[in-house]
């Protein structure tokens, strides 16, 4: 058992990891809650499409550092792999919005059809990546980037430089989305056709236009999040979009699905959640704790923290 | 050439044919009226005009073109904008986002432009300028219907559907909105007004059709109609 002072030095080193952790829950989040926003839908493949940016991500540093065409320091390599990622995962966004869900929405498909159809495109989406670079886990060269001698002191706590650039460009990507939902003329559509579809093509608006973007701009921060979280873990593989989606489906629901801030802050409070978990009660039972904090949340907002009671219509 | 016209048109709503053998024809610069109960086909005439619900049979033509197998949002853009029944607006949004919602189609062109129809639906609604950074969803009825034609007004349309522009308002307002009809008229607008208030409607209108059930059953001069006894009896509700 820990005693009082052992808690009280673990704690913080425990909060920064989790909010590092939350940061890119959050992003995953975002990419979840866009999607049922225009559409009613959760796209479960969205796990996957964060799983193949972490890939995206790996290959990028191996080749980096085999040909040595940039000097091996954050400052070129992480621009480098997280714009490589954005682009590929928010293409393959685009890609699955065409192929797997229009089809059926044009068609007048029902709820289930594109809820059955996400399960298919993450189950191939999976296998694909497992055929082309095998079943065994990747390995990140992360110390190779950021040295393990990096890091300062905060107040007697040690944190890494690592954790400290993760949690950054996580945050600079949600403010950056947050304006573009506020202040562009996409944000605007984006908002209009979470709202009132029939009435946002009223206005001129091409809604499936706007459907396809939200997919893209959401996949390309789930992207950008497999990057991030490579780096965190060190290693990956072709099934970490499961947890991950998970986790983050979870963020966004607890945040308010639909809701962007929600999805930011439900994964921010996930993050913290299940790192103190691991720390203080069992690691064994950190999802399960994730969980019933979700069930707690929902017992008495239903919405979820930022979500408000939706009309009958728009529940899953 | 008329500004719209629409040929024996017919469209089905779900399995229930709601349009049957509609002709209509609005030329520039008339206030037209669409009398009618409910079910009537009223809103539908609406809906198939703007390409959310498709005609089986039949042609809309505007403006000398053929509009019925367009998107909505292209049929939008060519200059026809909707004031939708019970005003839906966009309640997450402040008034100014509802309605820069409006121009969205024309949001490449100068914000000098812009700025102008800003200004124009400011004149005709004093109280939307003092509430442009409230939620829609907050506003009473009706502010939510001056700041519905604001909306419309922003795409700078040629034509404006009006769907049931006097419902659930109180009749005071009703007789104002309808005089702020008449004046975007008289600025140089097309107006397609559907209304169950036919004494307020057929008042500042210059014609109107009569649908019933999904046909149309009558089409006159708005005098006319006023005058005729089938449509005080059935409209107007006068007894005797």
């Amino acid at each position: 058992m820990l005693s009082f002072s052992d808690i009280l030095a673990i704690l913080p080193q425990q909060l920064v990891f989790g909010i590092t952790l939350g940061t890119a829950y959050g992003l995953i989040a975002i990419g979840y809650t866009m999607v049922y926003g225009v559409l009613f839908m959760i796209n479960f493949a969205h796990g996957d499409v964060f799983m193949i940016g972490a890939y995206i991500g790996w290959a990028l540093l191996g080749v980096l550092f085999a040909s040595q065409v940039v000097p091996m320091h954050p400052l070129f390599v992480l621009p480098i792999l997280l714009i490589a990622a954005m682009v590929v995962t928010g293409l393959l966004g685009l890609l699955l919005e065409r192929l797997a869900y229009r089809p059926l929405y044009q068609r007048g498909a029902t709820r289930l059809g594109p809820l059955i159809s996400a399960v298919g495109a993450s189950i191939f989406l999976q296998n694909a990546v497992m055929l082309i670079f095998g079943a065994r886990e990747k390995v990140y060269m992360t110390y190779a980037i950021f040295p393990r001698t990096w890091r300062f002191n905060l107040g007697g706590i040690s944190i890494s430089v690592l954790v400290v650039v993760i949690g950054s460009i996580a945050v600079a990507m949600m403010l950056g989305l947050n304006q573009l939902v506020q202040r562009t003329w996409l944000g605007r559509s984006i908002r209009a056709v979470a709202e009132d579809r029939e009435m946002a093509a009223v206005m001129g608006i091409d809604v499936w236009r706007v459907v396809a973007l939200t997919f893209c701009i959401g996949s390309a921060l789930g992207g950008a999040a497999g990057v991030l979280i490579g780096f965190y873990y060190t290693q990956v593989d072709f099934y970490m979009g499961y947890s991950a989606g998970l986790k983050a489906f979870t963020a966004a629901v607890l945040g308010g699905i639909g809701n962007v801030r929600g999805a930011m802050l439900g994964g921010l409070i996930l993050g913290v959640v299940e790192s103190l978990a691991v720390t203080f009660i069992n690691p064994a039972f950190k999802d399960a704790i994730a969980f019933v904090v979700l069930i707690l949340v929902l017992t008495f907002r239903p919405g979820g923290l930022l979500g408000e009671a939706l009309p009958d219509w728009k529940r899953v | 050439m008329p500004l719209l016209q629409l040929d024996n048109i017919m469209a089905y709503y779900g399995p229930v044919r709601a349009l049957n053998d509609v002709s209509i024809s609005i030329e520039t610069g008339e206030i037209v009226c669409l009398l009618g109960g409910n079910a009537s086909g009223k809103s539908t005439t609406m809906k198939t005009i703007l390409g959310m619900v498709r005609a089986t049979a039949g042609s809309v033509q505007f403006a000398g073109e053929r509009i019925d197998r367009l998107p909505t949002q292209s049929i939008v853009a060519r200059g026809i904008s909707l004031v939708p029944e019970a005003r839906r607006l966009f309640g997450r949004m402040t008034v100014r986002e509802n309605l820069m919602m409006g121009a969205f189609s024309r949001r490449h062109e100068a914000t000098a432009d812009l700025d102008a129809d800003y200004q124009r639906v400011f004149a005709l609604f004093p109280r939307v300028e003092e509430r442009l950074d409230q939620y829609a969803g907050t506003l009473s009825g009706g502010e939510q219907q001056m700041v519905a034609i604001g909306r419309a007004l922003m795409a700078r349309p040629k034509l404006l559907l009006m769907d049931e522009p006097s419902m659930g308002l109180a009749p005071v307002f009703v007789d104002q909105v309808f005089d702020i009809i008449r004046s975007i008229n008289q600025q140089g607008t097309t107006i397609l007004v559907v209304e169950q208030n036919a004494a307020v409607a057929l008042g500042i209108a210059h014609r109107g059709y009569v649908l019933q059930s999904g046909r149309i059953v009558g089409a006159d001069r708005a005098a006319a109609l006023l005058a005729s006894d089938e449509i005080r009896r059935v409209y107007l509700g006068d007894e005797d």
